[in-house]
Parts: C-alpha cells; structure tokens; sequence
C-alpha cells in the first residue's frame, strides 16, 4: 500500500510542509473564524431570542449566508486582495454565522413559556431570568449550533489551501498538481480523520453538556412550578 | 468557458446530483423506517459522510471516475442523499399512531398507505430536505472546478488565476447566489402545487 509508505515516511512528518505544520494551520484558521463568527452571531441570536423580535431578520440572514458558496466567496476575498489566510478566515467565518445565530435564536425564543412564566412569578427580573431560567435552558441547544458550525468550519478550512492559506487541503491541491494519487489519498484521509474527531470531539462535550444541565434545569422547572402551584 | 455554457453546466451537475440522491434516499428511508434498527447506523452514516469536506470528497473520487463531471454529480449526491435522507426519516416517523392507525382500519394496503398517507403527510419535511440539499448543492459544484467540471465555478477559479481578475469572480459568485435562490423559489412553488391542501401562509 503506497498510501501506508506515504504516512510511515518521516519526511512527511517534518518541516514547513509536514503534517504537524498543516495540521497546526487548519486548527488555527478555524479556531480563529469559529471565535469570530460566536462573537458576532451568539449575542445577536441571543438578544432577538430574548426579545423575540427580529426573528425575521435572523432567518433571512441565516438563509442567505447559506446561499453564498464558500468557495467563490473565498476566492473573491483573496483576490479582493486579502491575504490567502486572513481571506480563509473571514469567509469561514461567514459561512459559521448561520448555524450559530439561528440556534442561538431558536434555543432563547423556544425555552418553555411555563419555565419563564414561573420566574416572573417568583418575582425574577428580566436579567435575572434570561441568566437564571433561559440560558441555562438554552445552553444544549446555543452549543448544538457552535458544533455543527466548527464541524463545517473545520472541513471547509480544506479550501484554504486554494488561495495559499496552507492547511491540509494543501497535500490534496499538491498531489492533484503532481498528478500524485497516493498524496491526494493521504490527504483526504487526513482531512476525514481530523473532522471525524472533532464532530465525535464535540459530541461527547455535547452530552456533558447536557448531561450536567440536563438535571439542573429539570430541577428548576419542577420547583417553579411547585411554587406556583402552592402559590 | 463563457459565462451561459458554465451557467448551464452548473444546473446540469445539480439537477443530476439532486436527482440521483432523491432517486436513492426515498426507497432507502421507506426501508429505514420499515426495520426499525435500520434508522440509527443510516442516520450516523450519513453524518460520517457529511463531514467528509467536499474537495476531500471530490478529490477522492477523482481516482475513480477521473476528471469528468461523474465525480462531482456522485460527491454531490451523496452530501444531498443525506439531507434528504434524514429528513424523510424524521417525516415518515412523525405520522401520528392515530392516523396509521385509521388508515389501517379503512382498508389501507401498507403499499398504498405508504403512498397515500405515509408520504402525502412526510411531504413537508422532504421538501425541506429537497430545498436544503439544492441551495447546499449549487454552492458545492463550484469546487468541481479542480476537477475540471465546477460549472460557474470554473469561471471564477480562471477569473482568479487569471491575475487575480474580479469581474468573472464577482459574475460567478452572483449568478451561483441567484441561481440557488432561484431554485429554492421553485422548489417552494413545486411544494405548493404538491400539496394543495396545506395552507398557503408558510414559506
């Protein structure tokens, strides 16, 4: 199997141009674009989820952000004159917007009306109940959109390599230039093994998540509700 | 390649990937749904494949299929199968026992229960599948380009090897955004026309 000598050859594993290095890039590029993209569209899917307002404008955002392909976008970046990474990353962080903004929305919007009636029952500011009754209600499904966002970032920072931003794309766009398979191959594996991880990654942290919070909030429902019975 | 021969290749790719999953993921949900056990090793297939980045997946087809447009239309297709896969089992399963049940005791074949309730009352939920593996699909097939066959965009990739030049960049980009918008709209009017029951309101 030429594609076992590929990854046994240490060469491979070394310098500039190594899987380390590439690796490292990738990780980089979506760490940075994911950070970004929550900054932006966590608190605005959160402050119209709280508000219940602007669910309209949210939708129409989230639906064109899916409509613009990453690739033409990225391109258009890096020819618009950005760098080859800074371009991968900001049209990354682009395409992470939608998943996140529309969880982010849904997951406030949709917490239980009984669960925010009670906390106003039991005399909750509005502050008190979007930290106290609605995040934590929120949180499984705010971390659901952060996870399918990195786990897209992550497989799509493959591009990068297109407009010299490095990454493991850069062994599947050498080989194809080389004409070399077995490089190609190696690449793709790469590429599949690290979004695999992480989506399997994330999912664990998922249902620790839930796990955790799953007790806390079923906990804070029920004695609401007790006190607005005995009330 | 000019402008209308990529916009037409762009289609063509997508038609045929959308098609090919469609054609694949009803008969595979049916069964799915049918043997139970089916669903969850389908389901997280699916999400394997799904997180398989596209010029990966090209790439590792091209082995296969070489540089034609049979490697992007079977990528393609299989991310597509997926969405509509999933969402056709979410559909199928959320029939209410009541209603299966009432067709049943009217006499209902499970074939045509399946075909006059089963998936009348899922259609919803695989359109939206349809809508969201199309506006998904029409964004991919520009990374075919590598490959030779990336519909518009093989338009943009010349326009940016061709020193950095941004109007083709800019052309492809927006005809690729209006062509997906576009195709959602129909799609929507498909649903309607589908469906002449349901009312009108939602988008």
């Amino acid at each position: 199997m030429s594609i076992l000598i590929w990854f046994t050859d240490p060469s491979n594993w070394s310098g500039p141009s190594g899987i380390p290095t590439r690796l490292l890039e990738q990780l980089v590029i979506t760490a940075v674009a994911v950070l970004a993209a929550a900054a932006i569209a966590l608190p605005a899917g959160i402050v119209t989820g709280h508000l219940g307002k602007g669910s309209a404008v949210v939708t129409s955002v989230a639906n064109l952000g899916r409509a613009i392909p990453t690739f033409a976008l990225l391109l258009l970046l890096a020819a618009a004159g950005g760098l080859g990474v800074s371009a991968a990353i900001i049209a990354l962080a682009i395409f992470a917007i939608p998943p996140m903004l529309t969880n982010a929305n849904i997951a406030i919007s949709g917490v239980d009306p009984q669960a925010r009636l009670a906390g106003r029952a039991v005399g909750f500011t509005g502050r008190q109940l979007f930290w106290q009754v609605e995040l934590p209600l929120a949180l499984p499904l705010i971390f659901a959109g952060i996870r399918t966002a990195t786990v897209q970032v992550i497989a799509t920072a493959t591009l990068a390599a297109f407009v010299g931003g490095g990454g493991l794309g850069r062994f599947i766009l050498d080989g194809f230039g080389l004409q070399d398979t077995t490089m190609v191959l190696a690449g793709v594996v790469l590429v599949a093994v690290v979004t695999m991880s992480t989506e399997g990654l994330l999912a664990l942290v998922q249902a620790g998540i839930a796990h955790r919070l799953g007790r806390v909030p079923g906990r804070l429902t029920s004695s609401f509700l007790r006190v607005l019975r005995i009330g | 390649m000019d402008l209308l021969s990529a916009l037409v290749e762009h289609l063509i790719i997508t038609a045929a990937a959308i098609t090919l999953a469609v054609v694949i993921a009803l008969p595979l949900a049916v069964l799915a749904v049918r043997s139970r056990w089916l669903v969850t090793p389908t389901l997280v297939l699916g999400a394997l494949i799904y997180t398989i980045p596209s010029l990966a997946l090209i790439t590792g087809l091209w082995p296969v299929f070489g540089l034609s447009a049979t490697t992007v239309i079977v990528a393609l297709a299989l991310y597509a199968l997926m969405i509509i896969l999933r969402n056709t089992i979410v559909g199928l399963q959320g029939i209410p026992p009541h209603v299966h049940k009432a067709a049943l005791g009217m006499g209902y074949s499970e074939g045509s229960l399946l075909v006059r309730v089963g998936i009348p009352m899922a259609l919803p939920a695989i359109m939206v599948g349809i809508r969201l593996a199309t506006v998904s699909t029409v964004g991919l097939v520009m990374v075919g380009a590598l490959v030779g066959h990336g519909g518009l965009g093989q338009i943009v990739l010349n326009g940016f090897t061709n020193n950095f030049f941004r109007a083709p960049i800019l052309a492809g980009t927006l005809l690729a955004v209006m062509l997906g918008l576009i195709l959602e709209w129909l799609l929507i009017v498909l649903e309607r026309r589908l469906s002449p029951w349901a009312p009108a309101a939602s988008t």
